[in-house]
């Protein structure tokens, strides 16, 4: 295989990866933060409050999982290196 | 096709290296079938079953036993559909988001608790069936067809006129849509399980004690998230289809 190939790859992987990772980490926090909120105010909603809050997380987790697809599919099924 | 094993090449292979993309082929008919995938699906399918199976034999008025929690894993899996659906339109989709739910469950979960490392395979490892985008993409595919159908009966033709509203600009984003729902669905659920998969064989090669614990409990709590999403969200597909 080129080394050129492999060592861009490399790179681009981990970027793909660490850049999903800046939006989502934000958005996170604000979701969590505005719940923590919602529970101080009303702490009788809590549950319903959890629930949302997870469902929303892992829409937001899906972002940075669509990097990581990308960065494993250049790892491991890398179609410039056939 | 996949040409390299990251790990292998790595001063990481004394325990054993990360395995992706590497399966067990079944050759039937001219096709390759990935067999791994295929056993782990058995073994959830011939659960889930037995389950089902248990839980009806002996019906009662007042239940009891397996009768009453499967009647409580219905009555979730249901909730879920009425959630989306409404209160009047969800009755005839809640065999399907259910097993949907049951069966992403069942995969993930059979992936996360049961030690299949123990069994060797010629090649390949057995793990969750969802962390091989072959059968994520089948079943994000049928979500889609799903909710085709569903939208077909419920207006006929005019269903297609969704595709022209707000404003006929929008059209090609509108059928772009009906592209990514199935993508993100499948990506979602596959990156999900592998990452969780490889994490942990990751932090088992490097610390085989203890340490990887708390990250099998993420990857078992994620799985169970994971499998209501794809619910959730099949759901709410179906209910936009539908209204």
């Amino acid at each position: 295989m080129d080394s050129i190939i492999s060592a861009a790859s490399v790179i681009a992987a981990g970027l793909s990866i660490g850049l999903a990772a800046i939006g989502p980490g934000i958005g996170q926090g604000q979701a969590a933060g505005a719940a923590v909120e919602g529970i101080a105010r009303q702490p009788e909603a809590e549950n319903q409050i959890r629930g949302t809050l997870l469902l929303s997380l892992a829409f937001m987790e899906a972002l940075t999982i669509y990097g990581l697809v990308v960065a494993l599919s250049l790892l491991f099924a890398n179609p410039f290196t056939s | 096709m996949y040409p390299f094993n990251l790990m292998n090449t790595s001063l990481l292979l004394s325990g054993g290296g990360v395995e992706v993309g590497v399966h067990y082929y079944w050759d039937i008919a001219g096709i390759s079938l990935h067999g791994q995938v295929f056993i782990v699906m058995w073994f959830v399918i011939i659960l889930l079953l037995g389950a089902a199976i248990l839980g009806t034999a002996k019906l009662d008025r007042i239940p009891e036993g397996w009768q009453n929690f499967m009647e409580s894993v219905i009555e979730f899996t249901s909730d879920i559909a009425k959630n989306q659906l409404g209160e009047s339109f969800y009755r005839p989709w809640v065999p399907f988001i259910s097993t949907l739910f049951l069966f992403i469950f069942g995969c993930n979960w059979a992936g996360a608790v049961i030690p299949w490392k123990l069994i060797e395979l010629p090649e390949g490892e057995l793990a969750a069936p969802t962390n091989d985008i072959n059968t994520t993409v089948a079943l994000s595919l049928l979500v889609s067809i799903f909710y085709f159908y569903g939208g077909l009966r419920k207006k006929g033709l005019g269903y297609f006129k969704r595709y022209i509203q707000p404003t006929p600009i929008l059209l090609p984003i509108n059928i772009l849509e009906d592209f990514t729902k199935p993508l993100s669905l499948s990506f979602r659920l596959f990156g999900n399980v592998l990452a969780d998969e490889l994490t942990v064989t990751v932090l088992t090669i490097l610390v085989p004690l203890i340490v990887p614990l708390p990250i099998m409990g993420l990857g078992i709590f994620a799985g169970s998230v994971q499998a209501l999403i794809f619910s959730t969200l099949a759901a709410a597909y179906i209910a936009e289809a539908v209204e």
